[in-house]
């Protein structure tokens, strides 16, 4: 096999050559099991959608919290005790209204605020979205259940640097007086990314 | 590069396959090539601009047909390679079968000699810039003109940074595009905003 050209090789299974990699970076001292576990771990249990969903619920409630986030969104969430890594420098939070609509995307990869709206789901980086939110945003919302109207303006932030984004969806109706931790019940990883409003 | 990646804008994608609080991983492996990719980061084996771009070099029929986690562990392998951790050779004999990695790199730049400072309201215009390395510039702007609505620290200029060359960090900006002026008549009406490197822009009239 080994000497046959490489566009006449059989590929390997993935699982293999995701094993493959771990004997390397295991060989260099990078990664081991433990390694990979914790990290898997910390991933699952850190960076999740209920990060987000404090932030929204505490903006709803708190307006001179709503203005510092609006003013430096990464200072701001560490009022929560939520940080974001090093290279991410910038969180812009996006407020949803009654006549605007704003949805994130990354039309060259994966890229959002993990840590804060949770690992983002897999159509999120699947090729379909990343073509079309940008120019046919409208359709793309609507096929996936949000049917805005028609004077609904929408804002579309497409992911190219290192800035990250959340949408801040409006409070629903019937909720006033709730406590934040029952507002932030609600939030939704989908509300934040923006393909669904609450 | 304007790689396979450069995806927005694209015609011919379908539906989004999508279900209501859908799930980041779907296969043991996503987790752990996940933990790898990232793992590799810390430990100081590549930058994500590095990373990003050797995701990008992948040969396009085999980054429109490789799922998302492929394309990290390709990525990654890639880099390794590249770093001198292991050989293709090696890979291969480790795999037992072929362990396909990206094209090569072709050279990258510095920032823009001149970069001007913009504010919120300034108008602006995305340069014809053509480069075979790294960039940040999705396609569908290159030339376009639109408005300033927001300023983020410095970061790493990632045409730089993916390539090892020396280079200041700058600002993004940014910048309001109207559909209708990225794709004349065949496009649905929305405001697009796209984060723009500093270098990547002019003032516009």
């Amino acid at each position: 096999m080994t000497d046959r050209p490489a566009f006449q090789k059989v590929t390997a299974p993935v699982e293999t050559r995701v094993a493959v990699m771990e004997k390397v970076l295991e060989k260099h001292g990078i990664a081991n099991d433990a390694a990979i576990v914790g990290f898997d771990k910390h991933a699952a249990e850190q960076w999740v959608p209920q990060n987000g969903a404090r932030v929204v619920a505490r903006t709803w409630s708190d307006p001179g919290f709503r203005q510092r986030l609006l003013e430096n969104g990464r200072a701001a969430v560490t009022e929560l005790g939520l940080t974001m890594p090093k290279h991410h420098r910038h969180l812009v939070a996006l407020e949803n209204t009654d006549k605007v609509h704003n949805v994130i995307c990354c039309s060259l990869c994966s890229c959002t605020a993990f840590t804060i709206i949770g690992l983002p789901p897999d159509w999120y980086k699947d090729l379909d979205y990343r073509a079309r939110a940008v120019r046919e945003s409208r359709s793309v919302l609507k096929e996936m259940g949000l049917d805005l109207p028609a004077d609904m303006e929408i804002r579309v932030w497409d992911t190219t640097a290192d800035t990250r984004y959340m949408v801040i969806p409006t409070r629903p109706k019937g909720t006033e007086g709730w406590t934040e931790e029952k507002l932030a019940g609600i939030v939704t990883q989908d509300s934040m990314i923006g393909v669904s409003r609450l | 590069m304007d790689g396979m990646h450069d995806l927005g804008g694209k015609q011919g994608f379908g539906p989004v396959k999508f279900v209501p609080h859908a799930p980041a991983f779907h296969a043991d492996w996503e987790h752990r090539v996940n933990a790898l990719y990232s793992l590799a980061v810390r430990g100081g084996v590549y930058n994500m601009d590095e990373y990003r771009h050797a995701i990008e070099r992948m040969d396009p029929r085999h980054y429109l047909s490789a799922s998302y986690y492929e394309r990290t562990l390709t990525g990654l392998a890639t880099l390794c390679v590249e770093k001198g951790l292991v050989t293709q050779e090696e890979l291969d004999v480790l795999a037992a079968g072929h362990f396909p990695l990206s094209n090569p790199s072709a050279p990258g730049r510095s920032n823009a000699p001149e970069r001007e400072r913009f504010k919120p309201g300034d108008k602006v215009s995305v340069k014809p810039d053509y480069v075979s390395g790294h960039m940040r510039m999705p396609g569908y702007i290159r030339g376009k003109s639109g408005v300033v609505v927001g300023e983020s620290p410095p970061y790493p200029f990632p045409d730089a940074h993916a390539h090892g060359v020396d280079s200041a960090d700058e600002p993004t900006y940014d910048v309001r595009f109207r559909t209708q002026d990225l794709w004349p008549d065949a496009s649905e009406d929305a405001l697009v905003h796209v984060g723009v490197f500093q270098s990547y822009l002019v003032r516009a009239d």
